[in-house]
């Protein structure tokens, strides 16, 4: 099972100014198994919603809940979020410097298990992830996103997506700065990772060529922080030929 | 870089005397007793040096000294005309009174020979275990390496002590010496050392400080080239914990073309009145054409209540230079990094420690000595342990 609910999510960061909202009440509820895309312009307030729901600091929230399979997300730790089965792959993945990838992924799997993946199958686990996305065995002993180019870097969370196994998915823009051959590789990754029963994708992409590779059940128009529309797949097509106009005009 | 004309002048002579480091002397009576004021002194509290650094008596020294003895290598306590003719063997002329004294009335030396052309893959390893910090003492320390030979040689100091010390290692033309300091000392042990090296024509050195212990450790460590060609690694690491002084003062004096240096020390802080320091200097006389010089200091603070000064200093006498640079950076624990890893599912606690330890990690790969390295990962554990870790 894996439902995410999110209830009119208000939320602010601080500025010089004071506080100021980028959430403007944000609902939207994942069932179990299911995709959404959220599409949006710069600066609307995908990142924001993302970040909010894996607990960064940043981020104020000042009304609405989050739940995973009725639990409060909103009361747990950043580490307990991600416990409780949310992963949520960065628009912009952080250097660690010194941590090797290796080191990194086996301590974020015993994290995430509760106890040290056992060691055969764990090697094995991680070259077979590392190489379905196209990732250089050498890849464990580098430093955790240091020195790695765009297209590695999303690589590298998708690759993480696969061992964590969470049960709800946040792909924060993972489509941004690929290739085409990289973009089909992660889409695999994605797709490998939503054909196993109940997991729950919340897909945020400017683009929708993405949508090609990953059949979303539901797109929806995120402007201004907050949900402008939903439908189906339908729905990106007609924004990409479109755009945003008639939703960001109406703010005018 | 500007250059004063009472330097320009002085550039004519082959031998100049830095701006940042006063004239050396032997004989004691040239140098004051320090006040706190000079430059050189003016972040060490000279109130709990136990007068090392003015004219405690130099007691019978109440630390154990042992050493293993590698094949072909002579290690042994020298004292009459030999351990006479060893002091300032490094080409030290003191600049510190503490320095003056030590090689003025210690009665022995502790000498490490390598022999010319020696391949000695085991380190020597020398053991000084200190039992006592209510004794003040001095200690002279030189090691030798000859004309092409390649060694490694570890001082390990542990325990109680207070001890003004002068540690000479001489590299000879094309040797590869690896030096290691270790100050691992007790929580009341106060330790002024004094590191001065000679670089041969073409040889490669490497010298590592490790300070952990200890209520003030200040370690000068000093390069100077016996010819062109030359290269020091100066690596550094230290952990200061509440109350601690840690002062490391490094200086890569470029009198000789074509040399490189190459500094790198991290240092890490927590708890109340955790003071670190580190000044790198480096001078690039009007001879030292074509010469490499890059340092770097970067301090992790991971508690309030701590401090850590960083000083690059960068004198350049010659346009002829291939490269100098330097970095300094003091930073605490770095909010996007800790997220990335908790949502990874990794606890804080957990998370800190991945973030220290890989602060560190590059570094101790460098040092090339496996035992040591391992035991540096265990001994940043049990830093950590200690005390930011406790209370989360
Ligand atoms: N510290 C801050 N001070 C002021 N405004 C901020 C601050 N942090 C974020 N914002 C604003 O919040 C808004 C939402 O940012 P967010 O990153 O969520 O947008 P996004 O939809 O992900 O955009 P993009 O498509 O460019 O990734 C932006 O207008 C941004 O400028
Ligand atoms: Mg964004």
């Amino acid at each position: 099972m894996s439902k995410l609910e999110i209830k009119d999510l208000q939320v602010t960061v601080d500025t010089e100014d004071g506080p100021k909202q980028i959430l403007k009440g944000v609902t939207l509820t994942i069932n179990d198994g299911e995709t959404h895309a959220i599409m949006g312009p710069n600066g609307s307030g995908k990142s924001t919603l993302a970040y909010s729901i894996a607990g960064h600091p940043k981020y104020t929230i000042t009304g609405g809940t989050v739940t995973l399979d009725g639990e409060d997300v909103l009361a747990m730790t950043v580490d307990e979020r991600a416990r409780a089965g949310m992963f949520l792959a960065m628009q912009y993945p952080v250097e660690v410097p010194g941590v090797s990838v290796s080191n990194f992924l086996r301590t974020a799997k015993t994290a995430i298990d509760g106890e040290a993946p056992k060691l055969r199958t764990w090697v094995k686990d991680v070259n077979a992830a590392l190489e379905q996305l196209n990732l250089d065995p050498t890849f464990g002993t580098r430093n955790v996103n240091e020195g790695f180019s765009g297209g590695e870097k999303k690589r590298h969370e998708i690759a993480q997506l696969e061992l964590l196994n969470p049960k709800v998915a946040i792909l924060d823009e993972t489509d941004s700065g690929l290739d085409i051959d990289a973009l089909r590789v992660v889409s695999d990754g994605v797709n490998r990772f939503r054909a196993q029963e109940g997991k729950g994708v919340l897909l945020i992409t400017h683009y929708t060529r993405i949508l090609r590779y990953i059949t979303p059940d539901f797109v929806h128009v995120f402007v201004d922080g907050r949900i402008a529309e939903q439908g189906g797949p339908e729905l990106a097509d007609q924004l990409e030929a479109e755009g945003y106009d008639k939703y960001t005009s109406a703010l005018r | 870089m500007t250059v004063t004309d009472s330097v320009r002048s002085a550039l004519e002579v082959d031998k100049v005397e830095s701006h940042l480091h006063p004239a050396g002397s032997f004989d004691v009576a040239d140098h004051v007793v320090p006040t706190g004021r000079e430059e050189i002194w003016r972040f060490t509290p000279l109130k709990r040096l136990k007068g090392l650094h003015a004219d405690a008596e130099f007691q019978p020294s109440a630390t154990a000294c042992t050493w293993n003895t590698p094949a072909g290598v002579r290690v042994e306590g020298v004292d009459g005309d030999e351990a006479r003719a060893l002091r300032g063997v490094s080409g030290l002329v003191p600049n510190t009174r503490f320095a003056a004294r030590v090689l003025a009335e210690v009665p022995s030396t502790l000498l490490v020979d390598v022999p010319a052309d020696a391949d000695v893959t085991e380190p020597v390893v020398v053991e000084l275990t200190g039992e006592d910090a209510g004794v003040t003492e001095a200690g002279h320390v030189v090691l030798r390496f000859g004309r092409h030979s390649r060694a490694t040689v570890v001082l390990n100091h542990t325990g109680h002590a207070s001890m003004a010390q002068v540690v000479e290692v001489v590299v000879g033309d094309g040797a590869q010496a690896s030096v290691i300091s270790l100050q691992d000392w007790e929580d009341d042990a106060v330790h002024l050392t004094h590191h001065q090296t000679l670089v041969g024509r073409d040889a490669t050195y490497k010298h590592v400080a490790v300070s952990f212990g200890g209520d003030v450790v200040r370690m000068d460590a000093n390069v100077t080239y016996d010819g062109p060609g030359g290269s020091a690694e100066l690596l550094g690491l230290y952990f200061a914990d509440a109350g601690q002084h840690i002062e490391h003062r490094l200086f890569a004096d470029h009198d000789a073309p074509r040399t490189k240096s190459n500094v790198m020390y991290k240092g890490a802080l927590q708890g109340q009145g955790a003071h670190t320091v580190w000044i790198g200097n480096v001078l690039i006389r009007k001879v030292a054409e074509g010469i490499e010089t890059y340092e770097e200091n970067r301090n992790l603070v991971l508690s309030d209540g701590c401090h850590a000064d960083s000083v690059p200093n960068l004198e350049i006498e010659t346009g002829e230079i291939e490269g100098a640079g330097h970095a300094s950076a003091t930073a605490r624990f770095d909010d996007e990094q800790l997220f990335y890893l908790r949502a990874r599912g990794i606890d804080d606690k957990e998370a800190r420690r991945l973030v220290v330890h890989g602060f560190f990690n590059d570094l101790i790969r460098k040092i090339g000595v496996p035992s040591i390295e391992d035991r540096l990962m265990s001994t940043v554990e049990a830093e950590l342990a200690k005390n930011v870790l406790k209370d989360l």
